[in-house]
């Protein structure tokens, strides 16, 4: 697990960078703008497994990782799950993330009952399975189906990080392949967020596989000229960083996101180089050009529609 | 005796210990002038015998420590015995030149082809120019170049992999470590060239499949290939590094392991008591092995190579269906 004790969040850097529109000048807005959405779901009835550290006992409030603040926990759903006070992105599940993205009621699972065996009969991975699907509510690390964006449809695939740390066993991998597969043959773009430690130990060199199993199913959508969006978020690492999720042909991240090829301990034991604050943050990667944009959690949304939009097929010139 | 005597591995002890009598006894027999031949001959025999019986018997962990051995055949060793007229290209064009990753232009059996592999070096002053043999981004970058080159100039690529890992540095990470090992996987798998892969040491995680994606998969006997190493694997289930043997037999990444998974198309034999022992004996065999995979690979053309290879990789995931 990551500690968020080492996140530097730079709010210099947004502010001198600020002059477009994903940045974090929304921090500085009296009145906070919000993406419309509207819930399908009750938002106290959806499964947020990451709450229970976070929260305080009464469950009413939440406390800022990153800036201590006290929140009532409804502003915070309201908010996306975004600190209203520093901007903070708190980790969300992959429901949540569903919930706060797509069209009322447009998601309709695929592939739901691909799930993982223990190909190598790993020690407390069955437990580890079983223990995650009852805090997360689901049967594997990815969700996959599809979906409407401001009307556009779309294949979605979303991990989730509290289930075995979102890693990529065979059956994430088989999941994303499958939904690649589904965008090629149906002709519709594929946005994925990721978040994960990596590839799952559990399932040993299948799970490595799983990174050459996704990153040549995206070469046959790429064949097709549609469009493949990935986005980025806390904490985005090893070998799920290293395949599928670098290789969007757009790449967005989340403000403050952890994303990286190695993580900072084995970085630091490897070479006792000392880590500048930021290293590995989505603003980090922004500057070394590893990624496109940094798009507010509340921006997603209408950014991903523009993108979107702009790719769809009435709009190829040539 | 190998080149490899002043290694020493654990389990090699008993073997060690036998040998050395058998130098105690050739130097007594020397000095006292008498004729211990058949005593000799009987224990070189006995040393034979502990010899296999060590190789035939050794736990996925002492196969790592032969994979990792120092003087373990490295890629340029290989490349003069396996290839002719070997012409090394160098830099990525972009940023810098790599020597932990090596490629270049040779002939095989007289087909022209691309080599490319991670290089360790022989030394300590050879293993710090070459990063260990752990490319940073430039390295995997240089591969794509020379596998583009070679899929314009439609020759078949050779991929040697034996690396601990990609470099996990601050200025990797700052050029994209995980772009470049994702880019090489993309062109890789679909390169419109035939890709045969040999796993000769050690296949450290992303950094080895990186340049691991291939038509056919071939793998020396004591070589492995895993998503993390043993020593990694340990520290996280154990909280304890040195339980890292216990780990190597969970993760099940050895040769015949492999072979099991059809993760890999063959295993490769090493000479008794491994690679380093042998250098020509291993080479030949690679070569041989090579060239068996030549033979299935040109019968096939462009695209149900690129059919088989997707099919390959997209397989061999191990899920069920609730």
């Amino acid at each position: 697990m990551l500690d968020y004790d080492e996140v530097t969040f730079d709010l210099e850097y947004s502010i001198k960078e600020g002059g477009d529109d994903w940045l974090l000048k929304d921090l500085f807005r009296s009145k906070p703008k919000y993406v419309t959405i509207r819930h399908h779901q009750d938002a106290t009835k959806m499964e947020q497994p990451e709450k229970t550290k976070k929260e305080l006992p009464d469950g009413l409030w939440a406390k800022c990782d990153e800036c201590n603040q006290i929140i009532y926990h409804k502003d915070l759903e309201k908010n996306l799950k975004v600190c209203p006070k520093c901007g903070f992105h708190f980790r969300i599940s992959a429901w949540e993330r569903i919930k706060f993205l797509v069209d009322t009621d447009s998601f309709k699972e695929l592939f739901p009952n691909v799930c993982s065996s223990d190909p190598l009969n790993f020690p407390e991975y069955k437990e580890k399975i079983a223990k995650s699907r009852e805090t997360t509510g689901l049967k594997e690390g990815v969700l996959t189906g599809t979906a409407k964006i401001e009307g556009i449809y779309l294949a979605l695939g979303v991990m989730d990080f509290g289930f075995i740390g979102g890693s990529m066993g065979s059956a994430v991998g088989e999941k994303l392949v499958r939904l690649f597969e589904y965008a090629t043959e149906h002709e519709i773009p594929v946005v994925t967020f990721a978040t994960a430690g990596g590839a799952r130990m559990q399932e040993g060199i299948l799970s490595l596989m799983q990174m050459a199993a996704t990153c040549q199913a995206l070469n046959r959508l790429a064949e097709k000229s549609i469009i493949y969006i990935s986005i980025l978020t806390d904490p985005t690492t090893g070998g799920v960083f290293a395949s599928f999720a670098s290789q969007g042909d757009i790449i967005i991240a989340e403000p403050g996101a952890l994303i990286g090829f190695a993580g900072a301990r084995v970085i630091q034991q490897t070479t006792r180089q000392t880590l500048p604050p930021g290293f590995q943050r989505s603003e980090f990667l922004l500057e070394r050009g590893i990624i496109d944009m940094i798009v507010n959690r509340k921006e997603i949304r209408s950014t991903l529609a523009r993108l979107l939009r702009f790719h769809q097929r009435r709009n190829r010139v040539v | 005796m190998g080149n490899g005597s002043n290694y020493n591995l654990d389990f090699e002890k008993p073997l060690q210990e036998l040998e050395k009598r058998i130098e105690e006894i050739k130097t007594f027999a020397e000095e006292k002038r008498i004729d211990m031949s058949e005593e000799i001959t009987r224990i070189e025999a006995k040393a034979v015998t502990l010899k296999k019986e060590i190789y035939n018997n050794l736990t996925p962990w002492q196969k790592i420590q032969i994979a990792r051995h120092p003087k373990r055949p490295t890629l340029l060793e290989y490349i003069d015995l396996i290839f002719d007229g070997f012409i090394e290209l160098h830099g990525d064009r972009l940023f810098k030149d790599d020597p932990a990753l090596v490629g270049g232009l040779a002939y095989f059996n007289e087909i022209p082809v691309t080599i490319l592999g991670h290089q360790k070096g022989r030394d300590t002053k050879e293993n710090i120019y070459r990063n260990f043999g752990m490319p940073h981004p430039e390295g995997y970058r240089k591969a794509i170049r020379l596998m583009k080159q070679a899929e314009k100039f439609k020759r078949p690529v050779i991929s040697f992999v034996d690396v601990a890992g990609a470099y996990p540095g601050k200025e990797a990470e700052e050029r994209g470590q995980g772009e470049a090992v994702a880019r090489s996987i993309m062109e890789m798998a679909k390169l419109r060239v035939p890709i045969i892969v040999v796993i000769t040491g050690e296949g450290g995680s992303g950094g080895a499949l990186a340049i691991g994606v291939g038509d056919r998969v071939l793998m020396l006997e004591y070589a492995y290939y895993s998503v993390i190493s043993p020593e990694g694997c340990a520290s996280i289930l154990w909280k304890n590094a040195s339980d890292a043997s216990k780990a190597a037999e969970t993760l099940r990444l050895t040769a015949r392991d492999l072979l099991d998974f059809g993760v890999i198309e063959e295993v490769i034999p090493e000479p008794l008591g491994g690679a380093h022992r042998d250098l020509e004996a291993t080479a030949k065999a690679i070569k041989e092995a090579i060239q068996n995979s030549f033979a299935k690979l040109l019968k096939l053309n462009t695209e149900e190579l690129l059919r088989m290879r997707y099919k390959k990789f997209r397989e061999v995931g191990r899920y069920i269906e609730e």
